[in-house]
């Protein structure tokens, strides 16, 4: 099969003189349609849809829009621009001049690295691949869409740097990134997290929201990398990423948007009301919120970790925006670190930062929710409405690290497991309330118009106007 | 103090249920008991603690549930089966107390081979996840292996390049002799920290069977079957029911430690532990019903529980005791017809697990690195079974009584000693002696008094009983004077001869090679690489050669 390598694959990594490269990516590509085929958005593979392609990385090649089925759409391999001059910037080989090839001692967890993070970028495409027969808008389903594609050529990238750095071993594991499937009994995902069905749309926001936030906090601490064309890779991904979340945030807002304009023709704010009006209540909103922020936390792994400790060290993988630290070598430098003690009591343990990563990893990531939710809040403020939207403590409802399995309250305080039980369906979604938000999410294909549940965007996409066909069925 | 007293009712981290001929040990360890305060259990990863219980129901098995025929070990977590020995447990560790722990640790990994060999207890190891280091040793040590195939777990025994040791608890050895891998093939497993899927772990034969998600659960209920019908050749009709393995008595003084059976005086000044086996003092049974409804309390079951322990808490408590004398105490005969009934009901399953018994833990007192002197003095018993510690000696005395030829003592040979309780070189403690392969029985039942016993080989000195106080007392501190590492060297040397069997190999190159690595700078240094595991930082290797 021969491909013509600049126009099927747009890419700066100069694919046309490298055989290697060649070769393996023939291989791949056809598995790759094949899986988009079997496992992307399903039905929608003949629609044309208005989508940015990445034709280069300067401001003008990163968003290059058309109308494209999405079989079609050409995934490119991107890095950004390097620095012949870069130097690691962390880690116990700070100031070393940045890697251009792997290191073999670092081989493997470098790989590993790679690996995990390449394996969510497909497996979010299949959480999703249902959703646009539901969609509330077309504006919207173009949304998903440009999502889809730009996971996929995520996938891309991390595929390219298995191929192009990691040799025999690299080629198989690039297979191995499509054979997993979300969800799959026998061939799931890598973290549990990608395995779950992203079914609404509601969850599909909040999963764009705080899970790919996650994704984002991962790139940039990637992007860190002692490994240079990880780091370029890394460097590029994020802008995309971007957009992902500014499709979270304003398809909450709007979600709330609407919620407030119901309540206000309504004159209440009693949350069954809105629900028979069509709207998505607040508690309800709150409820998919602590959901889907507790299960984005459990994503940055354990508050102790020797491997967050060793990718540090090694340079493997540092913290977000490195820079703005003064240290960064992190030796002999304590973390205090609150833990559940027996007997509901909370304690402090002192561990060596290196081992704190992770923690510190989730810390800044909380910090950026929080931005969300004062904007939202001032939403509901401007509304006139008292009711708040808040984040839950990071203790409550987790599944990995000191506080798994702990009953907490969204507060943060520690309770009985009974009063747990108990008051779980005040805090997190009730099987209720997700049949009413699945009884809401029905496919509204008008150009311009909107769901009953949620609330016209302020704008278009790339300054065209809302009504627009962004995707011809 | 340590003990290995355990009950499955006191479980930390396994449960054990039965099936019919089935039964399962799930490992789910808990993180938060570890045995030693100072590291958590995380990721199914075990200790010493984790391993005594272990043991504990292995042995159960074995005395309580005879109508077991399949051992299913497998882990109660997700998607990880066992991520082996706790590595901070490894690097807060003294020297001593890691040699012990593997040694322990090898003894289980061996009994479980030993059961499926003389018990017809065969086992499967259910891979239900990552499965790394120690965990896939375990999983060696079993019949069978099935392997999750999600595409994500993997097998790995990543000790060289993550932890600059050895996969010391067997593995180097069993993937070679036991799973027949292809050498450079298991150097590159060897090598690879993040191990191999189930596809090429079937591919290259580090496990039997490969299984999906889905299917997993139904693989492994059919291969246990078969194997329980493979073990059932050893099976009575009905099923027996089994004996209960009742607590130890044990009561410990300042310096003894006393069982019905067995008493261990503690001389920590001259750091000589002298342990007395007593003969059975009534006449014991010699039918089958009547030793079954004795149980735990049947002579030769009693005084191996109780030796076995005995050594174990010498072992695990009491380093600077360097110097172990054996003596019996009682009448001859009476052993010789607890032998002859052993002999006789060989066949009968708690006969066949008490020999069993037996045989480990003679095994056990070969390898448990002290130096070992039996003194054969008045009113011994040193007799068929009990013989047997005098020839596991490093040396023997006998008391010679030129004036009193009637009172002297007497050894004797039964035929227990000629192939009951091999070595495990494989070889007899009688054939290991004169470095042959076997020995034809002879003199079985007779009588060896001190000139006779001398003349066949079967001890050393023969003090009379005006030179013998001193020759012990001399004896016994010119050796507690010697360097123990060279001790411990040179008798594991002499002790095991001629052949090697890949238990021999097992504590003899790989166990004494990771026992080095132990003790290397590039390992337990300041920056060696278990020290510095978990921190981040990675090793600083002393790049030559040894």
């Amino acid at each position: 099969m021969a491909i013509n390598y600049s126009e099927k694959i747009p890419n700066n990594v100069n694919l046309t003189d490298d055989r290697t490269l060649q070769r393996a990516l023939e291989h791949w590509q056809p598995k790759f349609l094949q899986w988009w085929q079997t496992m992307g958005p399903s039905d929608f593979a003949g629609a044309d849809i208005y989508l940015r392609t990445a034709i280069g990385v300067d401001a003008a090649g990163w968003a290059s829009y058309g109308q494209v089925r999405m079989p079609d759409y050409r995934w490119g391999i991107f890095l950004a621009d390097g620095d012949p001059a870069r130097t690691i910037g962390f880690g116990d080989h700070m100031g070393e001049p940045a890697w251009q090839q792997v290191p073999g001692e670092l081989r493997s967890p470098l790989r590993r690295l790679i690996v995990t993070q390449g394996d969510t970028e497909p497996a979010s495409v299949e959480q999703q691949r249902l959703l646009g027969h539901s969609c509330p808008s077309l504006y919207d389903l173009r949304n998903l869409f440009q999502i889809n594609v730009e996971e996929g050529r995520h996938l891309w990238a991390m595929v390219y740097l298995l191929h192009a750095y990691f040799g025999r071993d690299g080629r198989e594991e690039a297979e191995e990134l499509l054979e997993r499937h979300s969800g799959d009994a026998d061939k799931p995902r890598i973290l549990g997290t990608f395995n779950e069905p992203v079914t609404d749309w509601l969850s599909f926001f909040m999963f764009t929201y705080f899970t790919d936030r996650d994704g984002k906090y991962q790139l940039k601490s990637l992007a860190e990398s002692a490994f240079d064309p990880l780091a370029r890779t890394m460097r590029f991904m994020l802008t995309e990423e971007a957009h992902h979340m500014f499709v979270g945030e304003t398809g909450l807002s709007r979600v709330i948007k609407r919620a407030l304009e119901v309540m206000a023709e309504l004159g209440t704010d009693d949350a069954m009301a809105v629900r028979n009006a069509g709207a998505i209540d607040l508690p309800t909103f709150q409820r998919y919120l602590n959901f889907w922020f507790s299960s984005s936390l459990d994503l940055f792994g354990s508050e102790v970790s020797s491997n967050a400790a060793s990718s540090f060290a090694t340079g493997l993988k540092g913290r977000p925006d490195e820079a703005q630290y003064d240290d960064h070598r992190c030796l002999d430098v304590a973390f205090e670190l609150a833990q559940p003690d027996p007997g509901r009591g909370i304690r402090t343990e002192s561990i060596p930062l290196r081992n704190a990563m992770n923690e510190v990893l989730r810390t800044s990531y909380v910090r950026d929710c929080e931005l969300g939710l004062k904007r939202w809040n001032r939403q509901l403020e401007r509304a006139g409405t008292g009711q708040r939207l808040a984040l839950p403590s990071p203790r409550f409802h987790r599944t990995i690290g000191v506080w798994a399995g702990v009953p907490c309250d969204p507060g943060g305080a520690i309770i009985d497991e009974s009063e747990y039980r108990r008051r779980e369906g005040e805090w997190l979604p009730t099987a209720a309330d997700r049949a009413f938000v699945k009884s809401l999410m029905q496919r509204v294909v008008a150009p311009g118009k909107m769901a009953g549940w949620i609330g016209a965007p302020e704008r278009g996409i790339n300054n065209l106007p809302i009504e627009y066909e962004y995707v011809r069925l | 103090m340590v003990t290995f007293d355990t009950h499955p009712d006191r479980y930390a981290h396994w449960r054990m249920s039965i099936d019919g001929a089935v039964a399962t040990l799930l490992l789910d360890v808990d993180e938060d008991r570890p045995l030693v305060p100072g590291y958590k259990l995380k990721l199914n990863s075990y200790d010493l603690g984790v391993d005594i219980e272990l043991a504990d129901a292995l042995q159960r098995l074995r005395f309580e549930h005879p109508e077991v025929h399949c051992l299913v070990i497998t882990s109660g977590k997700d998607r990880m089966f066992c991520s082996g020995a706790n590595i901070y447990m490894l690097g807060a560790s003294s020297h001593a107390w890691k040699v012990n722990f593997c040694k322990f640790t090898n003894e289980t990994r061996n009994g479980i081979e030993d059961a499926s060999l003389y018990s017809g207890l065969k086992s499967i190891a259910a891979l239900n996840g990552t499965t790394a280091g120690g965990g896939y040793e375990l999983a060696l040590a079993c019949d069978e292996i099935l392997m999750i195939d999600d595409r994500s777990s993997t097998v790995s025994l990543p000790e060289v390049p993550l932890l600059a040791v050895l996969p010391g608890t067997g593995g180097l050895t069993r993937l070679t002799d036991k799973r027949r891998l292809r050498r450079d093939l298991a150097d590159v497993f060897c090598t690879t920290i993040e191990g191999v899927r189930a596809d090429r772990a079937k591919a290259w034969g580090l496990v039997d069977v490969i299984s999906t998600p889905s299917t997993f659960g139904d693989t492994l209920a059919r291969r246990a079957n078969d194997l329980a019908a493979a073990g059932a050749h050893l099976s009575e009709d009905p099923p027996p029911r089994g004996i209960v393995l009742t607590p130890l008595r044990r009561t410990h003084g300042e310096d003894a430690i006393a069982y019905p059976n067995l008493e261990v005086a503690l001389d920590r000044a001259a750091r000589v532990a002298t342990f007395t086996l007593r003969a059975p003092a009534s006449p014991t049974p010699d039918s089958v019903d009547a030793i079954t409804a004795q149980g735990a309390d049947w002579w030769p079951l009693a005084l191996a529980r109780e030796f076995d322990d005995a050594m174990l808490l010498l072992r695990t408590n009491e380093l600077d005791i360097g110097t172990w004398v054996m003596r019996t105490a009682g009448d001859p005969a009476a052993v010789l017809a607890v032998d002859a009934t052993l002999a006789t009901h060989a066949g009968h399953w708690l006969v066949r697990e008490t020999i069993g018994l037996w045989r480990r833990t003679l095994s056990r007192l070969d390898v448990s690195a002290r130096s070992v002197f039996a003194l054969i003095d008045r009113g011994s018993c040193f007799a068929g079974t009990l013989l047997e510690l005098a020839l596991a000696a490093d040396r023997s005395y006998m008391l010679a009584l030129p004036d009193e030829r009637a009172a002297e003592p007497a050894i004797a040979l039964s035929a227990q000693n000629f192939g009951a309780y091999p070595m495990c070189n494989g070889r007899t403690r009688l054939a290991n002696r004169f470095a042959v392969d076997t020995l034809a029985p002879d003199r079985i039942g007779t009588m060896l008094r001190s000139d006779a016993a001398r003349e066949a080989g079967l001890v050393t000195f023969t003090p009379d009983d005006i030179d013998w106080d001193d020759e012990i007392r001399l004896a016994l501190e010119e050796r507690a004077s010697l360097s123990p590492d060279a001790l411990s060297g040179m008798e594991a040397s002499l002790r095991f001869t001629g052949p090697e069997t890949m238990h021999a190999r097992i504590f003899g190159r790989l166990a004494a090679w990771q026992n080095w690595v132990f003790q290397r700078p590039n390992a337990v240094g300041k920056d060696g690489a278990l020290k510095l595991f978990g921190s981040g930082s990675r090793a600083k290797f002393d790049w030559e050669r040894v």
